[in-house]
């Protein structure tokens, strides 16, 4: 019995306290994320924001939340009822799932995969499933021709999102995102961070905008365009099949933003590793530079108008996708013909 | 298979805690949420219009073909993924060879380039 426990149930039991460790901060985290956006972006256009529930109006994203599940969850004729609810479950899970493999300081990570970049892949790109299938099972024509916007734009951007990896992975040489986060500690020219922003700076830049395009973020939330396609695939959801969307959107910018900072911030990795920068435990540096990238977004979102649909097709495949295969051609011909292949 | 077991069990359970975690919260709002429909309630939003058909018809074919180049590039990105991995044991051959390729298919861009299966307008 004592065997049985210590061997099977244990070990179980300790992978799901690892789980609830990371999924708990994750969702307290999307709460304020939303809080954050509306604060932010009021402030930006000389508005309070949400200032009543709670101090400063802190309580905000609770009551939104209680407020969404107490409403009636409507379920259109046309609709087929299983694809319905089951899109929002899948949008919502994939966006946490991503996170059993995002290491958040030296060994802290629920899975340390071999395979993690293209792990980090294949689910970033999963998440055109739920947006698909909602659209598809809304049997509404919003809902339909902004899915159908929506997965156009996923797909565009994903291609270059993939070469940008392949570039970064070549430059560290390893799949695993904790050693590709330790090969960004080596000091570049002794005296910059050697984080990979530096040295691909053209692609840490192209690799934002596509995250921004990816996660249907502003200037690129065509999908969801209020103008014209009332709210796009979401159009037909209510209460908590709503929130699920909305939950999944705004964890997968936080995913997304993790992204960008294991690839190009370097992680937990302080600036320097030197006394006063490395006093500060590796998770704040994590956490820090997942809410600058945070507030990128939302600066982007209060600054920028939309894109035309065109305009951001020419983007995705005249512009970014030629730009990342060159640069990803230069980087395996620089690393090759100047020996600097990592082994 | 233990190695294997250790990498892979934890993503597993965390598929099901994320999914089990989305269907109570579904069903704690089905629960705890009013249900009274009636058909102008359930009908499809078209802004006020009657919703005259399936809205599941015809869709512009561009669609389509983003799909396909998506297709395309996506497999590219899944050869470049072992190629990028064993690039210091391959050498100087294997680079050029993935870069033959790439050639190849950057012809092929540029012809659907030309073709105009990139425009919008």
């Amino acid at each position: 019995m004592a065997e049985l426990w210590i061997n099977y149930i244990w070990p179980v039991v300790w992978i799901v306290i690892q789980i609830l460790m990371f999924l708990v901060p994750i969702l307290i985290g999307v709460a304020y994320l939303t809080y954050a956006e509306r604060k932010i972006i009021s402030a930006m256009q000389m508005r309070i924001g949400p200032n009543v529930v709670g101090w400063f109006g802190l309580l905000q994203p609770f009551a939104d939340a209680l407020k969404l599940l107490t409403k009636e969850t409507v379920l259109p004729t046309g609709a087929s009822p299983v694809v319905f609810f089951l899109a929002p479950m899948i949008t919502f899970s994939l966006a946490m799932l991503a996170w059993a493999v995002i290491p958040v300081n030296p060994g802290w990570v629920i899975s340390d995969l071999n395979v993690g970049v293209l792990y980090l892949f294949a689910i970033s790109s999963l998440g055109v499933y739920g947006v698909v299938m909602a659209g598809w099972a809304s049997n509404s024509r919003y809902a339909f021709l902004g899915a159908m916007r929506s997965a156009a734009q996923m797909v565009s951007y994903e291609v270059s999102i993939g070469f940008i990896m392949i570039t970064v992975l070549i430059t560290a040489g390893t799949l695993n995102l904790s050693a590709l986060v330790e090969a960004q500690s080596e000091p570049l020219f002794g005296v910059l961070p050697g984080w990979y922003f530096i040295p691909h700076l053209p692609m840490f830049i192209v690799f934002f905008i596509s995250v921004l395009a990816e996660t249907n973020r502003h200037p690129f939330d065509l999908p969801e365009a209020e103008s014209e396609l009332v709210a796009g695939f979401m159009t037909e959801y209510s209460s908590m099949s709503f929130a699920l969307f909305f939950l999944g959107e705004y964890a997968n910018m936080i995913m997304m933003s993790g992204m960008v900072s294991i690839l190009f911030l370097g992680g937990w990795l302080p600036p320097y590793d030197a006394t006063p920068w490395n006093l500060i435990p590796g998770v704040i540096w994590f956490a820090a530079k997942i809410a600058f990238c945070l507030f990128v977004f939302i600066w982007v979102r209060a600054t920028f108008p939309r894109y035309r649909y065109d305009q951001l097709m020419r983007l995705g495949w005249k512009v970014f996708l030629p730009l990342s295969l060159i640069w990803l051609a230069l980087t395996a011909g620089f690393l090759v013909y100047f020996d600097k292949v990592p082994a | 298979m233990e190695e294997l077991l250790t990498e892979y069990l934890p993503i597993l359970i965390f598929i099901g805690i994320a999914f089990v975690m989305a269907i109570a919260m579904v069903t704690a709002s089905l629960i705890a949420g009013p249900s009274n429909p009636d058909p102008e309630k359930t009908s499809a939003y078209e802004c006020g219009f009657e919703p005259f058909d399936d809205s599941r018809s015809k869709f512009d074919v561009r669609f389509y073909l983003v799909a396909i180049l998506f297709i395309i590039f996506d497999l590219e990105v899944a050869f470049l993924f072992p190629w990028a991995v064993s690039l210091s044991g391959i050498g100087l051959f294997g680079f050029w060879s993935m870069m033959i390729f790439l050639g190849v298919l950057t012809i092929g861009f540029v012809y659907e380039w030309r073709k105009g299966a990139l425009e919008w307008e």
